[in-house]
């Protein structure tokens, strides 16, 4: 059993002692705990189950490497999956519950296919697809479906917040042990802006239970005073509980702040995701230890050795009565002599290398703890908990030369420095022999744009495990240490039965005989081997199992590690929230909603909106009961009988000015522009380089060198950011201005039959007549109290106004028009209304009719084309082959013969099938509503031949098997000839 | 009838009080920044230099602010930029220029309190550290999602212009950026 021991624990406070649950089952521990470590001192070695084979799982680690303990932590809007009980810091109320077992913990029907293995090898998943093939769906889909996956996915809304924040520095330190300090006070001292980031709530790393001396003092009392010194540097900051998530290009950095984890409930943002700029990064983010591959080394009460001695020294625990401690080095014998002076019980410190005689061990001896040289673990006993270990000869085969009782084993396979940092932006790898590990090359850094490194590395990040080699300037006392022996399997001869026992990924159920066998099937590459093993897949991304797995892998296919090499290092380092990366974007400010200056009064008259772009805009306004399509049919009716009033304030406007505009503007538009005049609108097509049609509207002239660009709600941002990029890259030596003067405006169609009296009523010193202000006019002057830009044109076919004042005074104009236009039933219509009058009159909708590959020939647009223009944008794309091709689908109107509306995006039929027994299309809708004015379906599409096709009937398809009869029609349903909007 | 800003009277409190600060007069102008007609035209209409890259000066009616290489942001009275506007435009009549009434196409913020930089810096690429912007510095840049411009005018307290039509969400994001609890103490 773990317990509490009656003394010690530097990170707990024995006075504050608090309640949390696990499964259900109310425990205590203290502040200052992880919830790993109050499992344990409450005796829950046992925390979940594996992935696949759901095989008994116990708390391995004691840091972010933890494989096994994943807990789905907290209730309804705090709960979240696959927490690491070794990282989560305990918290009075903090309630737990083990995954991924059925139907409890103890007992778990899944563990028989544990008892299957054998028929789940590496690679079973992708043989499930080969064969035998019905079996997939039917078999093994279901199965696994059922089994896979580990903790439960949240079912409520997040009911924390979280958020960014962004910082800039000179130099950036990742990791706040002994290395870290070291460097922010060598950086600090140099007047550098500094920030320390560590993942912990404490610092000092390793060194306050490995111990050493530094400088005459105990290293945590050296990290005390280090503290201390950095704390009055203004110019250095400290972060704990903040991890170093991801480094990438010019320096830039993540960070995420567990901000009130452990203080839930209160008003704090959960986490913070700090946005780092810096000038150089230092990594010290200190090193893993490694597992050793003994059969049975997944039995809860396996633990790593250093994870063993943190449970006592951080935070009086004990993982156990009786731990045998196996190893390949010397570290580990600080685990034996910590327990030993804890009082607790090493029967055996078992050591596969020849001889034992480094400082450490020395030590051990005298305590009078036994070492085995030469030695292995041929199994271990035990099930649900350890309960003791057959020994063998490590050069041998695993037969058992002794059994030893004991309830944990504290496993070292060495080392591996934490190089994920170093390597997110490309800093490269070396095999370090002598030490067993990949270690960062020095002169393969992560480069910046100057070319230099802008990551460097220091300490056990480095292989630089030893105090005196982290800092070679300070007097350090530690033992000396004697080299490891790399080990990969224990015994080096162990026959499959053994191998099969042998865990390298305990989440994933990966075994040493499993990379073998993908060895032997032919996969060579790491990477593939990863994927086929799902070795380092799970949560861990393979902390722990990386680098013996690629060892077990290059010894199979007898090349050399670094040969094999390492996978790929992604960030995040551990897994951060969605709520972090997400920040402030959820809820009303998810995404930016642009808003018109009138958009309150649309709300407070009830509007439905509908998006566009990030706009809102009204869809329509329904009354009453009304539907909404009954709304549209209204609204449509009011404004072609008598007066609509339409919010048109998101049309872009774009102001073009200079000695150069008008031929800027020849350029950006198919037709000619320069020739306008001043105190006159011209509608104009814009093409993007490749021919197709990007943009349309009305331009208007100003001046002799401005113009006013219109450009659709959706086109004003790209389109003023077309320009500039024509001016600034290509034609830089124009005189041109461009000004985004969208949200200047606000801006209203006036539009129906008694538009101009409405706007008469209002006075002021405009003449509106149909002589001072003729159609595709515009004027300057006052209507009523307000300064107005008038525009006459108009997208509906009607009398039409457009009428533009200060966004200021937007929302007074408005209801000023509804007042006087009150005698004729003034109508606010929206963007449906507007939609179906523009297709009854024939004019085409960006976006309805275009799609990214229509050119203007096309719709039948070639009156909007200049021939006498030498150049424009898209001119020369519009005379290759294929846009000249007499096949291409042309723009007609379609008419219902049963007056119903086509569906939209339907397509029309023709004879026959294509070579993937798709049935033949001869052309498809773009448009298609149902014209209150006609009383009968209206659309627009594009037809093989359609123009030279007027009155044939077509055939469209319906989602359902029924096709729909639509006669090819001039695309102009109403008033052809124009009469109405020019009076 | 009455003029409108974008969110008339906006008030939000936290580690800083957020203010809506109604209509505020913009002119745009772009031009030579380094010709001498822009220097002087500067001068006669705002009494003042041109600003230096990423700068502000504040004058009596207002301040110069250096937008990009070609354009700069001059804050005047908001019944006052037409006449602005017809100030430049007859001092720079010789030259290649675009001067024009911006005011309406935006929102304007005041951020004050000594958590100003913080709130900021929550949402904003930008260095707020005191050694890098204060009084007189200008960034033009983003804030959450959508483009934004600020400058301090003491140390407490910061200005923040957006466009009009996400002034809400502009104005939702620094008031939950400026939440109780969510201080960093980090400037």
């Amino acid at each position: 059993m773990s317990t509490r021991l009656a003394t010690g624990g530097r990170l707990v406070n024995r006075g504050a002692q608090i309640e949390f649950s696990f499964n259900g089952k109310r425990l205590q521990g203290f502040l200052g705990d992880t919830l790993a470590s109050a499992l344990l001192a409450n005796g829950q070695v046992l925390v979940g189950r594996s992935f696949k084979y759901h095989r008994p799982r116990g708390i391995v680690a004691s840091g972010p490497e933890e494989p096994n303990a994943l807990v789905n932590l907290g209730e309804a809007g705090r709960f979240e999956p696959n927490q690491r009980a070794t990282t989560t810091e305990l918290f009075a109320g903090l309630s737990a519950r083990s995954q991924n077992h059925w139907p409890s913990l103890e007992f778990d029907i899944g563990a028989l296919n544990s008892y299957a293995a054998r028929v789940l090898p590496a690679g079973f998943y992708y043989k499930t697809f080969i064969h035998p093939r019905p079996f997939w769906k039917h078999v093994f889909e279901p199965i696994i479906r059922h089994s896979a996956g580990l903790g439960a996915a949240p079912k409520d809304r997040d009911a924390d917040r979280y958020e960014h924040f962004y910082v800039h520095v000179d130099v950036l330190i990742v990791g706040g042990g002994v290395a870290g300090l070291q460097a922010a006070l060598k950086a600090g001292a140099e007047g550098k802006r500094v920030l320390l980031i560590e993942q912990t709530a404490a610092w000092g790393g390793r060194a306050p239970v490995d111990g050493g001396d530094i400088d005459g003092t105990m290293a945590e009392d050296w990290v005390n005073a280090t503290l201390q010194t950095l704390g009055n540097m203004s110019n250095v900051t400290l972060r704990p509980r903040c991890m170093g998530a991801g480094v990438y290009d010019h320096g830039y950095v993540l960070a995420y702040e567990h901000v009130s984890d452990h203080t839930p409930g209160t008003d704090a943002p959960r986490h913070r995701l700090w946005r780092i700029r810096a000038g150089h990064v230092v990594t010290a983010t200190g090193a893993i230890e490694r597992p050793l591959s003994f059969a049975g080394n997944d039995v809860p009460g396996v633990m790593l050795a250093a994870a063993v001695r943190d449970y006592v020294v951080n935070f009086g625990v004990s993982p156990g009565d009786r731990t045998v401690v196996v190893t390949n080095n010397d570290d580990a014998y600080r685990t034996a002599i910590i327990l030993h002076q804890a009082g607790l019980s090493v029967p055996c410190i078992v050591d596969a290398r020849p001889q034992a005689d480094g400082e450490l061990a020395m030590q051990a001896k005298a305590l009078g703890i036994r070492v085995a040289t030469g030695t292995g673990i041929a199994a271990v006993r035990g099930g649900k908990r350890v309960t003791g270990v057959a020994l063998c000869r490590q050069a041998g085969e695993g037969a058992t030369t002794e059994e030893i009782a004991c309830d944990v084993v504290a496993m070292s396979g060495g080392w591996s420095p934490v190089v994920h940092l170093w390597s997110h932006c490309g800093g490269k790898l070396v095999w370090d022999e002598a030490r067993a590990c990949f270690r960062p090359d020095p002169d393969r850094p992560p480069r910046g744009a100057d070319g230099e490194a802008f990551v460097s590395v220091t300490g056990a990040a480095n292989g630089d495990f030893a105090l005196g080699e982290i800092l070679p300037d300070a007097r350090v006392e530690e033992p000396s240490e004697m080299p490891l022996l790399p080990v990969w399997m224990m015994p080096q001869g162990a026959g499959i039965a053994k191998r099969a026992k042998m865990w390298l990924d305990f989440q994933n159920d990966v075994k040493v005989s499993d990379v073998q066998l993908a060895a032997r099937e032919g996969y060579e590459s790491v990477e593939h081997t990863k994927r086929y093993t799902t070795l380092g897949m799970a949560t861990d991304q393979g902390k722990l199992s990386n680098i013996n797995g690629l060892a077990v892998l290059s010894h199979a296919l007898n090349a050399p590690i670094p040969q094999v090499g390492t996978t790929t290092f992604r960030p995040p380092y551990t897994p951060i929230s969605m709520g972090a990366i997400a920040g402030e974007a959820r809820g009303d400010i998810f995404q930016p909603v642009r808003r018109t200056p009138i958009h309150d009064w649309h709300e407070d008259n009830g509007a439905a909106f509908e998006p566009v772009g990030q706009w809102r805009r009204p869809y329509c306004f329904p009354r009453g009961q009304e539907s909404q399509a009954e709304a549209v049919a209204r609204e449509i009716t009011a404004t072609r009988n008598s007066l609509g009033l339409l919010d048109a304030s998101t049309l872009g406007k774009i102001l073009v000015k200079g000695p150069d505009a008008g031929r800027f503007m020849d350029m950006l538009y198919t037709n000619m522009m320069s020739s306008l005049k001043p105190g006159r609108c011209r509608y104009g097509l814009m093409c993007n380089e490749n021919g197709f049609l990007m943009d349309d509207g009305v331009v208007a002239r100003l001046d002799e060198d401005m113009f006013l660009v219109h450009t659709t709600t959706g086109g004003a941002d790209h389109i003023h950011a077309h320009m500039e990029d024509w001016l600034q890259c290509e034609w830089w030596d124009w005189q041109v201005f461009t000004a985004n003067v969208t949200e200047q405006w606000a801006q209203v169609a006036v539009v129906g039959p008694n538009a101009r009296k409405v706007l008469q009523k209002l006075g002021g010193d405009l003449d509106l007549s149909a002589e001072a202000l003729p159609f595709m006019g515009w004027a300057e002057g006052r209507i009523g109290d307000f300064d107005a830009r008038v525009f006459r044109i108009s997208f509906s076919g009607e009398l039409s106004f457009e009428v533009a004042v200060p966004a200021s005074r937007g929302r007074a104009f408005w209801e000023a028009l509804h007042e006087a236009g009150a005698e004729f039933g003034a109508t606010a219509y929206g963007t449906e209304a507007l939609h179906v009058m523009r297709a009854e009159k024939g004019f085409i909708m960006i976006g309805d009719e275009t799609d990214g590959t229509v050119i203007p020939q096309d719709l039948g647009l070639d009156w909007a084309i200049s021939r006498k223009k030498e150049d424009y944008l898209g001119k020369r794309a519009q005379a290759r082959a294929h846009m000249t091709d007499p096949a291409r689908w042309k723009l007609v109107g379609l008419q219902t013969l049963d007056g119903s509306v086509l569906p939209d995006g339907s397509y029309a039929l023709a004879p026959g099938h294509n070579a993937n027994g798709q049935r033949n299309t001869q052309g498809r809708v773009t448009s298609t509503y149902h014209s209150p004015t006609l009383g009968y379906g209206i659309a627009m599409g594009l037809v093989l031949n359609g123009p030279e096709r007027m009155g044939e009937v077509l055939s469209f398809n319906t989602v359902g098997d029924a096709t729909v009869e639509a006669r090819i029609v001039s695309p102009v349903f109403y008033d052809p000839e124009g009469e109405k909007q020019n009076v | 009838m009455s003029e409108m800003s974008a969110l008339p009277g906006a008030v939000a409190g936290g580690l800083v009080d957020i203010r809506e600060l109604g209509l505020q007069g913009m002119v745009t102008l772009k031009a030579d920044l380094s010709a001498p007609e822009t220097a002087a035209a500067v001068r006669a209409a705002t009494g003042t230099a041109v600003p230096d890259q990423r700068r502000i000066i504040e004058t009596q009616t207002g301040a110069v602010a250096w937008m990009a290489p070609d354009e700069l942001l001059i804050l005047c009275a908001h019944g006052g930029a037409d006449s602005m506007v017809k100030l430049l435009c007859n001092a720079l009549k010789d030259i290649h220029y675009l001067a024009v009434n911006v005011s309406d196409a935006r929102a304007f913020f005041a951020i004050e309190g000594s958590g100003a930089r913080e709130v900021v810096a929550k949402l904003a690429p930008v260095d707020l550290h005191p050694d890098s912007f204060g009084p007189g510095e200008m960034r033009r840049t983003r804030l959450a999602q959508v483009p934004a411009a600020f400058w301090m005018t003491g140390e407490d307290s910061i200005r923040l212009i957006c466009f009009r039509s996400v002034a809400r969400y502009v104005f939702d994001c620094l008031a939950v950026s400026a939440r109780d609890g969510g201080e960093v103490g980090y400037f």
